[in-house]
């Protein structure tokens, strides 16, 4: 059973925000992600300043077998990369809420934070197997 | 590991190059000149060394049975190879060819009316060098013969069997991609093709027999749906092997296709290639071929002049030495022998198929085409379909073509092809079920696998995350 | 001929295994109306009587002292290139999916890629495309891809083969591609320069081009990174990367080519080695198989294939190409060629443009014109009145004198474009140039 934290919002493709106040999170994929995904080699990460819509591609992930789009869990302006991956993808693997971590952003709606799911109903979501 | 950069020493190489008794032609400035090259500096003998203890390395057809589904890894005659080392072809010029080249102008003449003859489409080009290059020739074609006709069509539908090739090629051409699932019988679902029929479909590409090994029982069908509504049918030939003298392309249906060369028609694989992928067409899909065809007045010739072709498509004429070994092998085979290859094939597959099915899942169990697919569900101890695909190296095989196609969980694709004894097929199936049994009693035996092997394991891995595509000194 | 090892018992034995009556049960999914159709084909023949009929039509083709290049270069082939590519274990294996039992093809592959490298002078090569225009159009579509522009501006200096095939490519992928004429034999610089704006994603230049001249290749880069554009050096005679400055070196952000000049007979223009290499910031742009180093469980080194994620089998449509079979044996036979001759390749590729000025300064010597009196390597464009003329009368005499090129640029009518490699002696040339005084 992967690791779900309580204090986590979630969306139905596997990131994860971690709201720091009402309008600045902290995104990544999920510990249920990387064990999909295994050993992840490679994350493309998005630019410093851009401005994103809810469900948009922000980054992608890649393993040996599988590459993976990262979508934004809500709207927002990416405010911070975690540049560290480029160079320890496996950062993602080994810890996904902590160091794991691929960007933060200002929120730009936050009401768009009641459409995602929490924990419980993200490990609902994930043991139906989806 | 060694690569050639171990043996370097200067001084080492005494590779000479004629006499030239003129030394002009300092006419290029130094400023034009570089100075910072740095090959290598090895023997002669090192080099023979090194490549033949390189090859020892490698496992080929040569070796031993090589399973590859869809790769159609059957015995190559060796005179192909040595029709293709002739150096009435091999110092041929292409850029002289019609004037000195009739003899190879002349074979290629022959090998498209065989190719017509064999798949029953009207025109052949022999220029794409690879079945992926033959796909995407023939999307060019379906583009530019919908935009003559002033149609705007949009979208290609793809089976969700097909090879990763299919919608590659279609997207290099701007074509939207539309999936089209498979019923629980591994053929289309005719009710999604209904539902996915519009006047946006340019065509349908279907691998036919399709990557489960399946020849569709519905194809005729098909075929009238796409035409009704005015879509082409392409077909993927990457399996002709198995319906090759047995059934024509054309009268299934297709428009358009292509055909891999080294598969069918038997060109070693070359570790990589090169293959060719020529392409038919039916009539009115001909003034949209690729420039040049070879045509045949007095003397046979380059035809340029075709005002709605889609251009050029290879450098020259496409991979001629790969045609002449196809035209040899038809040459000795004809069309009873050809016939064979395909009834052959597809024995082999089904006794083998029969033989694994009650050891192994056999997720669409019926009657198959020169391959079928199997997977690692149930398997003991959760072994998967790569642990066994590593042990069967152990026991001196090539594994088979693993997870592909997609829509079958931990596929295992095998392809025995015609040229394998039913001994080795026994063999084959006896090892399988060996590995079951180990995969029960002991399966640490296959999680380290292989063991035998040149090198253990290989770290795919730290090979991505910290990519070496080079050596430096 | 045939080659089913399996008697008519063995196929009794396994119907009967199967459950069917016969092999025709089989192929019951087939419909009946279109089963078992009649094909025409020649007699099947003995491998014998196979051979004497190829050997048939291939003596109907000549082989002459060949003044030819254009694309494709006659190249002395050592014998160690022949004989060890003959070892089935390298040429009866397919694509290196089964890393422990491939160690062969991913390690020669893995040399070829540093072999690139080092002539190109740039940081990563790919395991081989189909040809040198294929390369070309790949090597466009990953500039399109990467600078999100899908302008294409190319020298007409660039052979013409390349051209047709990068236009049917871009015209698939609805990019449009503008040509920079040329002047006094090379690309014509300020025409350029009015011609880029910020919206071209890469500028083509081959060189040596078409004609054989040397390009400034460093002013081109120049002018397209001042726009925001890639530079694609591009060449057909892989042998001037030994002589010449390396496209890596003057600029170039993607360098591609033909390499059939390394240990690749012209075999009538297929099978070639298509080249690309780049710069490492487009390691996940580059299409194709690439090879990289790294452990096996017991920590040896090993080869292994990576970066796959890139390729059409994971990535489908979204894929950097459609491209699965590659040319991995004339990849192999250049790895072997490069090894052979080594450094020495740079006294070859002198030895090549030595002749190349021999023989042209003999025909000026004749009353030829040189039409561009710009540095060349081993090809030149020469003028003469009746051309075409002489031109046939030679190829009765033994002598094919370069080719016309009037059809792809009607201005040089007249012209030959001539090719030299070092299977053309001093003494041929001398012989050539007493047949042209008596004709």
């Amino acid at each position: 059973m992967s690791n779900i934290p309580e204090n986590l919002k979630y969306t139905k493709t596997h990131e994860w925000i971690d709201v720091q106040d009402t309008y600045a999170g902290v995104c990544g994929i999920t510990d249920h992600a990387q064990e999909m995904l295994t050993d992840i080699v490679f994350v493309e990460l998005p630019e410093v300043g851009i401005e994103v819509k809810a469900g948009e591609q922000v980054a992608v992930v890649e393993s040996v077998k599988a590459v993976s789009d990262v979508y934004a869990p809500v709207s927002g302006r990416i405010t911070e990369v975690n540049k560290l991956l480029e160079d320890k993808p496996e950062l993602l693997n080994s810890d996904p809420y902590g160091e794991g971590w691929i960007y933060k952003i200002d929120i730009k709606d936050k009401y768009e934070l009641d459409e995602l799911m929490d924990a419980a109903a993200y490990a609902e979501h994930v043991a139906q197997g989806e | 590991m060694q690569t050639i950069f171990l043996f370097h020493k200067k001084g080492k190489n005494k590779y000479s190059i004629p006499a030239c008794d003129s030394i002009q032609g300092d006419e290029i400035p130094r400023s034009m000149l570089r100075d910072d090259l740095t090959l290598v500096d090895v023997s002669e003998v090192d080099v023979v060394r090194h490549y033949r203890k390189l090859s020892s390395l490698n496992f080929g057809v040569d070796n031993g049975m090589y399973p590859l589904g869809s790769c159609t890894m059957k015995y190559n005659p060796k005179i192909n190879d040595v029709v293709a080392m002739l150096p009435q072809f091999a110092m041929q010029h292409p850029a002289t060819i019609e004037e000195t080249g009739q003899g190879a102008l002349h074979m290629m003449y022959q090998l498209q009316q065989m190719l017509c003859q064999i798949t029953g489409m009207h025109n052949f080009s022999l220029s794409p060098a690879a079945g992926a290059h033959g796909e995407l020739t023939s999307v060019m074609i379906i583009k530019k013969y919908f935009e003559t006709k002033g149609e705007k069509r949009n979208i290609l539908l793809i089976p969700d069997s097909a090879h990763g090739t299919n919608p590659a090629s279609v997207a290099m051409c701007g074509f939207e991609v539309k999936e089209i699932p498979s019923d629980s019988d591994g053929d289309v679902d005719l009710t999604k093709l209904e539902d996915a029929l519009n006047e946006h479909v340019a065509a349908m590409m279907l691998t036919s027999p399709n990557t489960l090994g399946l020849f569709d029982r519905n194809i005729l069908k098909i075929a009238d749906m796409l035409h009704s509504k005015g879509a082409l049918f392409y077909c993927d030939g990457a399996n002709l092997n198995a319906v090759v003298g047995k059934v024509r392309p054309v009268d299934m249906g297709f428009d358009i296709m292509h055909v891999n060369l080294h598969k069918t028609f038997s060109t070693p694989h070359g570790g990589g290639g090169p293959g060719a992928g020529p392409i038919g067409v039916v009539e009115k899909l001909a003034p949209f071929l690729p420039v040049p065809i070879i045509e045949k007045a007095d003397r046979y010739y380059l035809q340029y002049n075709r005002p709605l072709s889609i251009g050029r498509i290879h450098s020259f004429f496409g991979n001629f030495m790969v045609m002449l070994r196809a035209y040899t092998y038809i040459m000795m085979l004809g069309s009873d022998g050809l016939r064979n290859v395909a009834e052959h094939a597809v024995c082999n597959a089904n006794y083998l198929r029969t033989k694994l099915c009650n050891h192994f899942q056999v997720p669409y169990n019926r009657i198959c085409m020169h391959e079928f697919v199997i997977n690692d569900e149930g398997l003991p101890n959760g072994i998967t379909t790569n642990e066994v695909a590593k042990r069967l190296l152990d026991y001196g095989f090539h594994a088979p073509t693993v997870y592909f196609p997609l829509i079958v969980h931990g596929a295992m694709m095998i392809e025995p092809t015609e040229t394998e004894h039913r001994d080795t097929l026994d063999a084959f199936a006896d090892a399988m079920l060996t590995i079951k049994k180990e995969a029960a009693q002991n399966p640490a035996l296959l999680k380290k696998a292989p063991v035998t092997t040149p090198v253990r394991k290989v770290d795919a891995v730290l090979a991505a995350r910290k990519p070496v595509l080079k050596w430096d000194d | 001929m045939s080659f089913l090892p399996n008697s008519d018992d063995d196929i009794l034995a396994m119907c009967s295994e199967i459950g069917v009556s016969s092999i025709e049960d089989l192929f019951c999914d087939i419909p009946a109306s279109i089963k078992n159709p009649t094909i025409q084909l020649p007699q099947a023949l003995s491998e014998q009587e196979a051979l004497t009929h190829i050997l048939h039509i291939g003596n109907a083709n000549e082989q002459l002292c060949s003044l030819v290049g254009a694309g494709i270069y006659n190249h002395y082939v050592p014998a160690v290139v022949d004989h060890l590519v003959s070892r089935s274990e390298f040429y009866t294996a397919y694509t290196p999916y089964q890393p422990e039992i491939s160690q062969g093809t991913l390690a020669a592959i893995f040399e070829f890629q540093t072999f690139i490298c080092r002539l190109t002078g740039m940081d990563i090569a790919n395991a081989s495309m189909y040809d040198g225009a294929t390369a070309l159009a790949e090597a466009v579509l990953m500039a399109i891809r990467s600078t999100g522009k899908n302008r294409v501006l190319c020298s007409a200096t660039v052979h013409p083969h390349y051209r047709d095939v990068l236009s049917a490519y871009l015209w698939a992928s609805d990019a449009q591609l503008a040509i920079v004429p040329y002047k006094q034999g090379l690309t014509d610089y300020e025409q350029l320069s009015h011609m880029i704006d910020d919206n071209v994603a890469c500028v083509i230049v081959q060189s040596p081009n078409y004609f054989g001249a040397v390009e400034d290749v460093a002013s081109i880069a120049d002018s397209a990174h001042n726009h925001g554009a890639l530079c694609i050096a591009t060449f057909t005679e892989a042998l001037s990367l030994a002589l010449l400055k390396s496209p890596g070196s003057l600029g170039a952000d993607i360098t591609c080519g033909e390499g059939q000049s390394f240990g690749n007979y012209p075999a009538c223009g297929g099978p070639l080695l298509g080249i690309l290499a780049c710069r490492s910031k487009f390691m996940r742009t580059i299409p194709g198989r690439l090879v990289g180093k790294t452990v096996d469980e017991e920590g040896r080194d090993a080869f292994v294939m990576t970066l796959q994620t890139r390729e059409q089998h994971i990535r489908r449509q979204r894929a950097t190409s459609n491209i699965c079979t590659n040319e991995g044996l004339c990849a192999l036979r250049a790895t072997i060629y490069l090894s052979l001759v080594g450094n020495k390749l740079i006294e070859l590729a002198r030895i090549n443009h030595a002749l190349a000025s021999y023989c042209c300064s003999r025909l000026v010597a004749l009353g030829y014109e040189r039409v561009f009196t710009v540095p060349f390597f081993n090809e030149f464009v020469i003028r003469v009145d009746n051309a075409k003329e002489i031109r046939n009368r030679l190829l009765d005499n033994g002598y094919a004198l370069g080719i016309s090129i009037d059809t792809y640029y009607p201005e040089l009518n007249d012209c030959l474009l001539l090719g030299v490699t070092e299977s053309v002696s001093n003494n041929d040339i001398d012989n050539l140039v007493e047949l042209l005084q008596t004709i």
